[in-house]
């Protein structure tokens, strides 16, 4: 039975890419997580490297994917202050959405490495951890940048007694974004794991769909907090 | 022995957290499925914008119980009381 398996549950199992006593990679992660960049890569370039009037499939393809990330940021931030981080947005919807369709897609189990498993950049608590931190550093410094020293008139609004929370927050925002993410990727892993385990055949597929659906949402989810928690701040 | 206790109460709490974290979330993402049925019943030719602000509301919601799911996850498989 253990051939059907594409995947299984591994816990707490990586492949560790060790530099010194204390420091150390996961190194599963790190190679799915440049594959994804590099072929993401790859695709923007060769779609946009010659432009045409009548574009081809790859580029009409590209400018759905452009429409897509401009209304994001156009809703979310307003018309004067959209484009400047709307790369941002886009590199971040892009990244967890190729990560996350990467997980599901390509049958990782068939590839042997030493201990752990390969499979979605996203469903390492570091992945999303650190695309959460980056939204925080993004509207600090997008808070700084467009409002100046005038940003911290934030913290005590509407009234001086709300800075405890407006505080709180800070730290709430990104650990609620980090842990939405990676709880929706593990969540659909374990559910089309444990079902596989139990009926190898076809039953899975409806859960599988399901969690290609969920995860693609989550990319959506996450770029428009993002570019939510900018708009915030510089409106 | 100790441990043994911790890993029972562990499991029993992974498993009231996942329950209890499903509840409120299935009765918000009832009550707003209702609402945007009544709504596209009332204005058919709003659907496409009803639809995605409620799939939008209904993965904010669903992340409510991946809170629990996670601090379950964490409770079984990354355990800090034990050991």
């Amino acid at each position: 039975m253990d051939t059907f398996l594409l995947s299984k549950i591994e816990v707490g199992s990586h492949l560790y890419i060790n530099f010194s006593e204390s420091l150390h990679l996961h190194g599963e992660t790190v190679i799915v997580s440049s594959l994804v960049v590099l072929v993401l890569s790859l695709f923007l370039v060769l779609g946009t490297r010659d432009l045409k009037k009548i574009p081809g499939t790859l580029q009409n393809f590209l400018e759905v994917v452009y429409e897509l990330v401009k209304s994001i940021a156009l809703t979310q931030m307003g018309p004067s202050y959209y484009s400047q981080f709307l790369p941002f947005v886009a590199t971040i919807f892009l990244f967890v959405l190729g990560s996350n369709l990467s997980g599901a897609l390509i049958p990782w189990k068939l590839i042997e490495i030493p201990s752990g498993e390969l499979a979605a950049p996203t469903n390492d608590i570091n992945t999303t951890a650190c695309l959460a931190i980056l939204t925080s550093i993004a509207y600090f410094s997008a808070g700084f940048k467009i409002k100046g020293i005038g940003y911290f008139a934030r913290y005590i609004k509407p009234a001086p007694f709300f800075l405890p929370i407006n505080i709180v927050e800070d730290f709430t925002k990104p650990l609620s974004l980090n842990f939405r993410l990676f709880g929706n990727v593990v969540a659909d892993e374990l559910t089309v794991t444990v079902i596989c385990s139990l009926v190898p055949l076809i039953i899975p597929l409806p859960i599988m769909m399901l969690g290609l659906f969920a995860s693609s949402l989550q990319a959506l989810i996450f770029a428009t907090l993002a570019a939510a928690y900018i708009g915030e701040v510089i409106e | 022995m100790v441990d043994s206790i911790v890993s029972a109460a562990s499991v029993i709490a992974a498993a009231i957290a996942v329950g209890f974290a499903g509840l409120g979330p299935g009765i918000g993402q009832g009550n707003a499925a209702g609402q945007a049925v009544e709504g596209i019943a009332r204005q058919p030719e709003a659907e496409g914008k009803i639809r995605g602000t409620l799939l939008l509301s209904l993965a904010f919601m669903e992340s409510l119980t991946i809170y629990g799911l996670v601090v379950a996850l964490s409770v079984l498989f990354a355990n800090p009381f034990v050991g």
